[in-house]
């Protein structure tokens, strides 16, 4: 893509950003933001670093709880909040890294999963998460004690900054040399360590990033929600976040945009609908493996551009 | 603290019985990670749909306990050589990854149905009348039925490590898992063989679940519960070893039963604490070895 496109690209999105509070109703709007914030950060993880992540959850619901608290029990304000949560977001991630990052492929998908669970069972039994109940009644406060957040329409415009923030970043991150020794990393473990780097430390490095980041998914989305719950820390949110990367195309800075796009929506519908929502994203997730590897922006950049790889056989593109 | 006898013991028995069914499992996914690759997620939706069937076999067609024994796992069984025909065989060419995310898909798709079938309520099965009451050892009360589990148990444990490690279909397993094209060339169908193992592997589970159907309420979503904990059990015995899967599954629930009597809070998290500290000691797992 060349820098023109790219500009134009970019303007596009930002008229989206600015006209869907128009079309849309904002609430939903801003659960597509944050679980697409979420789904970058876990592109960062599973796209470029290789790190089959199944415990994504604990990161996401884990900084919800810890921004709920902060701001509800401890008074911080929204900026603050938000901050606590993505950085005790970042240290589980270093505790989850350090325990698994030795481990590779279905290894590490297995502890991660497992190391979530246990982060679920805290959620569940710890004083101040209120076990079932979760934590009601956050108060969104001001932005930088300028911006009455109470109103949808500013709490919309501040995720959706916070979004493009993270986003830069993921876009930032992979395209950068760090980035490009990830995918080396990535492609080529062995080769990478011969050439003397420390691919643990690199993968680790990643990983925390990534967590911090879908931490700042979750801060901002329970903030905006006013409550924190268990349903943010179960495995079943791992799996969604897995399946909205991948829908949308794992191998692709955009594509986890368009999957978290896609799922929020379809989940929306369906839960008026009254139909079973489970076995129908259970199957799009069959039918995205067995066929669709490359996902939506994946398959599309296939066709228009010249040299795309053809459908992915390892994990990665 | 309550530290009496009756009390330890009645949750060692607990323990006992968890540890039984952890071991099943893991088993079924240690049989079918070593033979496939893949690690299958829809082991837990198995068990649970093994309980399941033996409750419609007695509900619909009034099939009772021990015909549910048997056509119960073969149900499941058979389901499991469909979808591995059907499904699973696509991707066996494909990074092991793959199989985790299409396991995990097909459990969204199992369990979600039966969940909107049944609700997430639990079904009572009843204990049948051969296995009702139990032994008064003095110092506890030892129901018949838990004593016929983990014999069972401990039997199915046996016989898999037996026919595993020591007989024919054993060996041409082992032979097809580690040199596949060299066992064809022998004239052994390896594809077929595949199957058959993991129809084996997902049966393991279908009987599980009628085990555990007189003793857990028959829900939806008792598999994903049991799931997550026999993932750690199997990093924590070494994946793909059978003696580590039911080493561990026992003794892990023996655990999870003694820190129910010392200290409740830490009972469902304790197997996780444990899984935690192999890693960091011997990230292989205790019987593991990396490939």
């Amino acid at each position: 893509m060349d820098g023109r496109t790219k500009l134009a690209l970019a303007v596009l999105g930002i008229i989206v950003i600015l006209i869907a509070p128009h079309l849309f109703y904002q609430l939903f709007l801003i659960k597509v933001i944050c679980f697409a914030l979420f789904a970058c950060a876990f592109k960062l993880a599973m796209g470029t670093a290789g790190l089959l992540s199944f415990g994504h959850a604990a990161f996401f619901g884990g900084a919800a709880y810890v921004a709920a608290h902060a701001a509800k029990v401890w008074g911080f304000p929204f900026e603050l909040a938000v901050l606590a949560g993505a950085a005790a977001a970042a240290l589980l991630g270093l505790a989850f890294g350090v325990i698994s990052i030795r481990r590779h492929g279905i290894y590490f998908a297995m502890i991660t999963l497992a190391l979530a669970q246990l982060v679920y069972f805290v959620a569940l039994q710890a004083p101040f998460t209120h076990s079932e109940d979760g934590i009601q009644g956050v108060p969104r406060g001001n932005l930088l004690g300028l911006v009455d957040l109470t109103g949808t329409n500013a709490m919309y415009y501040t995720a959706a900054g916070i979004f493009l923030i993270g986003y830069l970043i993921v876009a930032r991150i992979i395209h950068s040399p760090f980035g490009k020794i990830l995918d080396a990393i990535r492609e080529d473990p062995a080769r990478a360590l011969s050439l003397g780097y420390d691919i643990d430390r690199f993968r680790l490095l990643a990983f925390v990033l990534s967590a911090a980041l879908s931490g700042l998914a979750g801060a901002t989305k329970t903030i905006a929600f006013q409550f924190a719950s268990l349903t943010d820390v179960h495995w079943a949110t791992s799996g969604d976040v897995i399946l909205m990367a991948l829908l949308g195309g794992i191998g692709t800075t955009f594509g986890p945009v368009v999957g978290a796009v896609v799922i929020v929506s379809l989940d929306e519908f369906l839960a008026d609908s009254g139909l079973p929502i489970q076995p129908i994203i259970g199957t799009i997730f069959v039918l995205c493996i067995l066929l669709f590897r490359n996902g939506v922006v994946g398959t599309l950049e296939r066709w228009l551009g010249p040299s795309a790889p053809k459908q992915a056989e390892t994990l990665v593109t | 603290m309550t530290m009496s006898l009756p009390v330890l013991s009645g949750q060692l028995l607990v323990g006992l019985i968890n540890g039984s069914f952890y071991a099943i499992l893991s088993l079924g996914l240690s049989i079918i990670f070593g033979l496939l690759g893949i690690v299958n997620l829809t082991q837990g939706a198995f068990y649970m749909v093994g309980a399941f069937f033996a409750w419609m076999l007695l509900q619909w067609l009034g099939v009772g306990y021990w015909g549910a024994l048997i056509l119960a796992p073969l149900g499941v069984a058979a389901i499991g050589v469909i979808l591995e025909l059907l499904l699973i065989r696509r991707i066996y060419r494909l990074d092991h990854s793959y199989g985790l995310l299409l396991t995990f898909g097909l459990l969204l798709i199992i369990q979600g149905s039966f969940v909107y079938i049944f609700g997430t309520a639990g079904q009572p099965y009843p204990i049948p009348d051969e296995l009702r009451g139990g032994y008064n050892l003095g110092f506890m009360f030892l129901p018949k039925y838990r004593v016929w589990v983990v014999l069972v148990a401990l039997g199915l444990c046996f016989a898999t490590w037996y026919s595993i490690e020591r007989t024919w279909l054993g060996r041409t397993l082992r032979a097809a898992t580690e040199k596949p094209s060299l066992t064809r060339a022998f004239g052994i169908n390896v594809p077929r063989l595949v199957t058959v193992g993991f129809g084996l592997g997902v049966g393991l589970s279908g009987l599980a679940g009628v085990l555990a159907a007189p003793i857990y309420a028959v829900s939806p979503l008792m598999g994903a519960d049991i799931i997550i904990v026999v993932f750690a059990v199997v990093v924590i015995g070494g994946m793909g070893s059978i003696l580590g899967s039911i080493v561990s599954g026992v003794s892990l629930g023996l655990l999870e039963g003694l820190t129910k009597v010392v200290y409740p809070q830490a009972s469902s998290s304790v197997i996780f604490v444990m899984m935690i500290l192999v890693l960091l000691i011997k990230p292989t797992g205790l019987f593991g070895w990396e490939k």
